[in-house]
């Protein structure tokens, strides 16, 4: 009887202790939105989107850098949707999974998910700046952004692809649709929700990114709205950054003002996310 | 009457040809688009060993992956990478030190203890703390947990490597608690009911029959995460700060070789000089280290599947 | 004659939906007891109410008492675990853990205390012997349990509940998932155990029932029917209902 009771004992010591470690990840995250809201929140006004960056903290604003993450993640998207979905369909509907050409590439876009982001800023640097002569222009950072969220919407796009049912493909296939007529008319059209949402949060992952674009863009002092591609630019987590690296508290508040902003439109794109994979959902049942 | 049906079957073979052409370019280009992945790896393999070799002929590699001293922005500079290797691991190891309990302990409440409802509530709470930028977490380094550790210990650096390591370590338990309750999870029911019927606790459940069960993938996910915290960039150049050290002690501040190459990229780099070389080098050494971590961590889960 | 097990008024909830309607049964000691009725009927949660295995799933609530040594297994003085100690069970699909076959006898054991590999050793032995396994497998005491056959492992799971030297040993469907051969290797295995053990099974199969048990309750729509010894009711049951199901006009 007394094992039985020191056995419930360590039972509900164990329960308690993995109860609190799960509290401490809630209490970090709630410890965190605090001390940022408490600190960038003051920041927060309409000279804080209209103006351009300063050397004196109460003048500086985040326009550049709102216009060049938005400028950035448009770029990215308009080549990492079609370049991942393509993949995908290729890797899904197309290619023969005993042929080693299809295993090298599923292992190497395994492997790709694990290289660092650094390394793909390294990877940038050496061909869109200086080989292919982009520049550190929005351009290499878009191409280099759109090689670093690839194998996160080729993945996601392969999940949504697989889950069309195979009623669906034979269906079509037995009214004499060709592949690419069964691809467009049914894979994709029932896959698009789950490619979407995976596409999304890959875009949010992008819009984060801080450590490939500063090995890019290097410049961070920009007070000019980009034109073009192959403009300079900031982002908002260079922004964050650089007002970071600053002696001055008043920056570091700014800095906080810019993640306000920067994880309201994370938490936009990933609400949108959500929505989308309910109502995907949903329909499947 | 024959002579229009010869032509109509002509018409349609060479319909037929055309659409056959069509679906056999649409198969090249999509071929081609999966293959950018490829290019991307053999890119970085290329892009990486054609500088780290061009490094290489100045610095010795003996020198390079053996020497002490890292003083590459000096006017008299030494490439002992060692230092910021020691950095790296320094902060990836105490951070996981915070981590692999807390996020295992998660893992198993999750799967084990908390009811779907409350799971239902927190798992996506869990899920936003994952979905954080790393920038963000190196803010809350900087002006959160490095005053609070001054408060604790006084004399510690304004830039040190505990403030980075904790950041690091909150940034991966998501990684490790998400991946090992997946794999919790997967453990099948039946099994959990057998231990139970036994008269067996909730707690010697979870430890003596899941984990064990799940320990490959559990494993595993503690390895993809240390990779992770080696490859973690924005929190350690902005709370760990920039003096290559050798040393063990989290008090102190030190480099590691993601902060290094940011130091030298923020700064002007004449394009072909040395020091735009070293980011290369260390960029290198950087992506084999991550490269060998993520191939054993796929290598424990592969040989635990050849088992059962 | 003893009553091992006393159910009293019983009924049981998922949620909104009673899956037993007022309960009243008494399990004889040192007999194969048998539960048969149609899928659905109950049998299987009823078993499981035994000891307690549905505390597991959420949202269930119960009425009415099962005596157990005296004692409601339900009120507080009884510890579920210690009960499951003495009430084991034996499920449906064979579930050994994924560990040796010694590691999943010893693994009741030695969460009770017990240390010394000599007695270890020991009731590893005398459980595979019980179980009648010990002749096919005792040169590969470490090989893992998911190696043996699927009718090895459902012995390995009855030996891993005789190593807790059970009071009661409750059967939950064990043959279903088995070849002939194996599931006759059981039933011989639940004639052996019964001298020493009060068994209560599970059975889809009215032959099985019939070959193996010396009492049969039918169940139908969360209610028993009628119980008695196994020989009356399938010769001479007192209820339509049950002479319907025995003579396969309906489940």
């Amino acid at each position: 009887m007394s094992n039985v009771k020191k056995r419930k004992l360590i039972d509900k010591g164990f329960h308690i202790l993995v109860f609190l470690t799960t509290l401490f990840g809630l209490l970090i995250l709630s410890i965190l939105l605090f001390d940022i809201l408490k600190d960038g929140l003051k920041w927060i006004n309409i000279e804080f989107f209209t103006n351009f960056t300063s050397r004196f903290a109460e003048k500086a604003g985040i326009r550049a850098p709102l216009f060049g993450s938005i400028w950035i993640i448009t770029i990215t998207m308009i080549f990492a949707f079609p370049i991942g979905v393509g993949s995908a369909l290729y890797l899904e509907e197309y290619s023969d999974d005993k042929k080693i050409l299809t295993k090298i590439i599923k292992l190497n876009i395994s492997n790709l998910a694990g290289v660092p982001s650094i390394v793909f800023g390294i990877l940038g640097l050496g061909i869109f700046v200086n080989f292919l002569g982009f520049g550190r222009s929005i351009l290499s950072g878009a191409l280099t952004l759109t090689l670093l969220i690839l194998p996160i919407i080729i993945v996601s796009s392969q999940e949504a692809i697989k889950s069309v049912p195979k009623e669906l493909r034979h269906g079509a296939y037995a009214l004499g649709a060709t592949k690419w007529q069964v691809v467009k008319g049914v894979v994709l059209p029932y896959s698009l929700p789950g490619i979407l949402t995976g596409s999304i949060l890959a875009i949010a992952r992008a819009l984060g990114e801080t450590a490939p674009l500063i090995i890019i863009g290097a410049v961070t002092f920009i007070a000019f709205i980009p034109e073009s591609i192959f403009d300079k630019f900031t982002t908002l987590p260079m922004q964050v950054y650089n007002w970071s690296t600053m002696p001055q508290t008043e920056f570091h508040d700014l800095a906080a003002g810019a993640i306000i902003i920067l994880l309201i439109l994370l938490l936009g794109a990933n609400a949108v996310a959500i929505i989308l994979r309910n109502k995907y959902q949903n329909r499947i049942k | 009457m024959y002579a229009i049906q010869e032509k109509s079957k002509k018409i349609n073979r060479n319909k037929i040809k055309k659409r056959n052409v069509k679906e056999r370019c649409i198969k090249i280009i999509l071929f081609l688009l999966a293959s950018i992945s490829i290019l991307t790896t053999i890119g970085i393999v290329i892009i990486l060993s054609r500088e780290t070799i061009s490094f290489l002929r100045e610095v010795s590699i003996i020198e390079f992956l053996t020497g002490t001293e890292w003083t590459a922005l000096f006017a008299n500079p030494k490439f002992g990478v060692l230092p910021l290797v020691m950095g790296t691991l320094m902060i990836a190891v105490y951070g996981s030190f915070i981590a692999i309990p807390i996020g295992l302990g998660s893992a198993i409440y999750l799967s084990e203890y908390a009811s779907e409802k409350t799971r239902k509530i927190v798992k996506p709470l869990l899920e936003i703390l994952s979905g954080i930028p790393s920038i963000v977490y190196g803010y809350f380094a900087l002006t959160f947990i490095t005053p609070l550790l001054q408060k604790v210990i006084p004399d510690i650096n304004i830039f040190n490597a505990l403030s980075a390591s904790v950041a690091v370590g909150i940034m991966i338990i998501p990684m490790i608690s998400s991946l090992s309750e997946d794999a919790m999870k997967a453990v099948p029911n039946e099994i959990r009911q057998g231990a139970y019927a036994l008269g067996a606790t909730k707690f010697e459940v979870s430890i003596k029959i899941v984990v064990p069960a799940a320990l490959s993938s559990i494993i595993s996910s503690f390895v993809l995460a240390i990779s992770r915290a080696i490859g973690e960039t924005m929190i350690v150049s902005l709370a760990a700060g920039s003096t290559p050290k050798l040393t063990l002690n989290p008090l102190e501040s030190v480099q590691t070789m993601t902060s290094f190459i940011v130091q030298v990229a923020s700064g002007d780099v004449t394009h072909g000089s040395l020091i735009y070389k070293t980011i290369f080098a260390v960029g290198m050494l950087l992506f084999l280290i991550t490269l060998i971590m993520n191939i054993i961590a796929r290598m424990i889960i592969k040989k635990y599947r050849e088992e059962y | 004659m003893n009553i091992k097990i006393d159910v009293k008024n019983l009924d049981f909830f998922y949620g909104d939906f009673k899956a037993l309607n007022n309960i009243n049964i008494e399990i004889e000691e040192n007999k194969v007891t048998a539960f048969i009725g149609p899928s659905g009927c109950g049998k299987s949660t009823f078993i499981r109410t035994m000891n307690r295995m549905n505390d597991l799933i959420d949202g269930t609530k119960h009425v009415g008492e099962i005596i157990y040594e005296g004692k409601n297994i339900y009120s507080s003085e009884v510890d579920v675990v210690e009960l499951r100690t003495k009430v084991g069970m034996v499920f449906q699909k064979p579930n050994p853990f994924p560990k040796s076959i010694y590691e999943n006898i010893v693994f009741g054991p030695k969460r009770n205390g017990i240390k010394k590999k000599a007695e270890l050793d020991r009731i590893v032995e005398t459980s595979l012997k019980d179980a009648a396994l010990w002749e096919e497998v005792k040169d590969r005491l470490d090989s893992s349990a998911w190696s043996l056959s699927g009718g090895q492992q459902q012995r390995l799971c009855i030996a891993r509940a005789l190593a807790m030297k059970p009071d009661v040993l409750l059967m939950d469907e064990p043959t279903s998932a088995l070849d002939p051969v194996a599931t006759s290797k059981i039933e011989e295995l639940i004639g052996e155990l019964k001298d020493k053990y009060t068994i209560v099974i599970v059975t889809h199969s009215m032959q099985q029932a019939g070959r193996i048990s010396d009492n049969t309750a039918f169940f139908l729509m969360g209610k028993l029917i009628e119980y008695g010894e196994t020989s009356k009711i399938f010769s001479n049951p007192e209820d339509k209902r049950t002479e319907d199901y025995i003579t396969g006009r309906f489940g």
